[in-house]
């Protein structure tokens, strides 16, 4: 299985997945502690009308990818802070794109396979050119991250005391958006605009069902995110069906039973949990409430 | 035996107008506030207690009229400010530990990853002890109560030791007991560190014992001084442009007919 590597394609492949990864569970869990993995979903589908119009226009998918999703990432940031309406404005807007992209795609006479690989990726495909592109796209990604870390951490979690301490919350906001939006550009060669859940929002979603500590949780969301990709690819040579099947199914196969493991052991840390966090005030006070009442209806 | 005392007021607000858009929320408001005075802000919703709070914090400017917070003109970030927000109900499964939380107060305006420091991890543990949540400190924040969360955020606010302590409802949504508990627990770190408080709330009978001044804003009017003098039916009816009735019994403060 490992003589695999010797292979160009798969080498390449493993580094592309590699990079993509690494930057797609960084940014994936600001994006779950942000409650924007819809707006995620929305821009890698506004992604795929900006990669079709691109085809279309003859150009490399990428320009349009870039264009398309920075474009929505900006308009997502003036969006306001009511996520309800927010997430209601995205839906409309997505699916508008997702129009234009179908109609992009029938305009283009050339071959479905461009399509194809827009909508589920091309990792075995990619050229060693693309690696390098793709590696340092991704150090620049994290580079800013790194950057923006602590403010960004706290404007998700508190961003009324973050802007109160001088935090200036919209523009990292804005900022965090556009870098997503070069991450989704970049990670739809792997596993294209439809599965790119698979790399951005499922090992950070799994990350925070195993720990409430946010270092470890990015840590874990890259450290799951790099072996999906590695054992998606693995799996994917060996058989004829495609890596970003295994990919998505890994980052499901893996998220599902953490889900229902980590509700089950929280409810149950609830319920053992409460009668001691409370203070025991609480029942002297009632305790008391209810002597006085006795005391009360005896006088 | 404070410096600050003898230079005169911590916050003055002269002839002080804000405008929400096109709405006016606070209308020619002047008062000052002494170091270390404990004042309750009440009023309605919508009195502007929170953009008073804004205000002060450098949020929001004012269409008109001067302020001074400890000395100088408001400004964003300001590390002499301690400042708990109107506490939201923090879903169940967020994923922050309870220092992560008070850490924020420390350090998370500043830009990078930050390197590992014991220093750091003392000074949490230590606000955390303050607040008596240092068993606290590693369960996830949305598990807590209401109440130990607001513990949090008081911890939070006072790490960058502040002289003055904002505190938006720090009372809401908590039964009795554990309003009495926070209420102490305020008291008791404002005298320690000779802070100034000011706390909004709807019910000034849980905090009578440390209130000294009551600023009661209504209808773009305002009144402030001492609990008895202020939550009268005379001042209310004033500020309120109809009929109110407050009764005192029990030693306790009973508003009718109005919203508060």
């Amino acid at each position: 299985m490992f003589n695999l590597l010797q292979y160009p394609f798969i080498q390449n492949a493993f580094l592309a997945g590699s990079v993509v990864a690494v930057a797609a569970g960084l940014l994936g869990y600001f994006l779950v502690v942000r409650g924007l993995t819809f707006a995620g979903h929305a821009l890698s589908n506004i992604g795929f009308a900006g990669a079709a119009g691109a085809v279309l226009a003859g150009v490399h998918p990428v320009y349009g990818l870039l264009a398309f999703t920075i474009g929505a990432s900006l308009a997502i940031s003036l969006l306001g802070k009511e996520i309800r309406q927010r997430d209601i404005a995205i839906g409309v807007v997505m699916t508008f794109s997702l129009g234009m992209g179908i109609l992009f795609l029938s305009l283009y006479h050339g071959y479905a396979e461009q399509a194809y690989s827009i909508l589920f990726g091309t990792i075995l495909g990619i050229s060693r050119v693309d690696v390098l592109a793709s590696a340092v796209f991704s150090l620049a990604l994290i580079a800013i991250l790194a950057v923006l870390a602590r403010p960004l951490l706290f404007s998700s979690f508190d961003p009324e005391v973050a802007e109160a301490r001088g935090v200036p919350v919209r523009l990292i906001g804005s900022a965090f958006l556009i870098l997503t939006a070069l991450a989704i550009s970049m990670a739809v060669q792997v596993v294209g605009v439809l599965l790119i859940f698979a790399l951005l929002v499922g090992p950070a979603a799994t990350a925070i069902r195993v720990t409430a500590r946010p270092g470890r949780a990015i840590a874990l969301a890259v450290g799951l995110g790099l072996s999906y990709t590695w054992l998606g690819i693995l799996l994917a040579a060996n058989s004829t069906w495609p890596v970003s099947f295994f990919i998505s199914m890994l980052s499901f196969g893996v998220y599902l039973p953490v889900r229902l493991l980590s509700s089950q052991g929280r409810r149950r840390a609830q319920t053992v949990i409460e009668p001691t966090w409370h203070p025991k005030e609480d029942e002297t006070a009632l305790i008391e409430l209810e002597e006085g009442k006795d005391k009360d209806l005896h006088a | 035996m404070n410096a600050l005392i003898q230079n005169g007021p911590l916050i003055t607000l002269e002839h002080v107008n804000v405008n929400l858009g096109r709405v006016p929320v606070l209308n020619d408001v002047s008062l000052t506030i002494d170091a270390g005075e404990f004042i309750v802000i009440m009023g309605p919703n919508g009195a502007g207690k929170t953009t008073l709070l804004r205000l002060l914090l450098g949020l929001v400017r004012p269409s008109s009229g001067s302020i001074q917070v400890l000395g100088d003109p408001p400004r964003r970030g300001n590390p002499a400010i301690g400042y708990a927000p109107q506490h939201r109900n923090i879903e169940a499964d967020l994923p922050l530990r309870a220092r992560d939380l008070v850490g924020f107060g420390l350090d998370g305006h500043r830009w990078g990853i930050g390197r590992p420091d014991p220093n750091r991890r003392a000074r949490i543990d230590q606000a955390l002890a303050e607040v008596d949540a240092l068993d606290l400190a590693e369960a996830p924040v949305g598990q807590l109560s209401g109440g130990e969360q607001q513990r949090l955020l008081i911890a939070q606010a006072l790490l960058t030791n502040p002289k003055l302590l904002l505190l938006d409802e720090p009372l809401a949504n908590l039964d009795l007991a554990h309003q009495q508990e926070v209420v102490a627990l305020i008291a008791r770190i404002c005298q320690a560190h000779c802070v100034t408080a000011l706390l909004v709330s709807h019910d000034i009978n849980p905090l009578l014992q440390v209130t000294d001044r009551v600023l009661f804003m209504a209808h773009g009017r305002s009144a402030i001084g001492a609990p008895g003098e202020v939550i009268t039916s005379q001042t209310l009816t004033q500020l309120y442009g109809s009929p109110v009735e407050v009764i005192q019994a029990l030693g306790r403060f009973f508003v009718v007919g109005a919203e508060l």
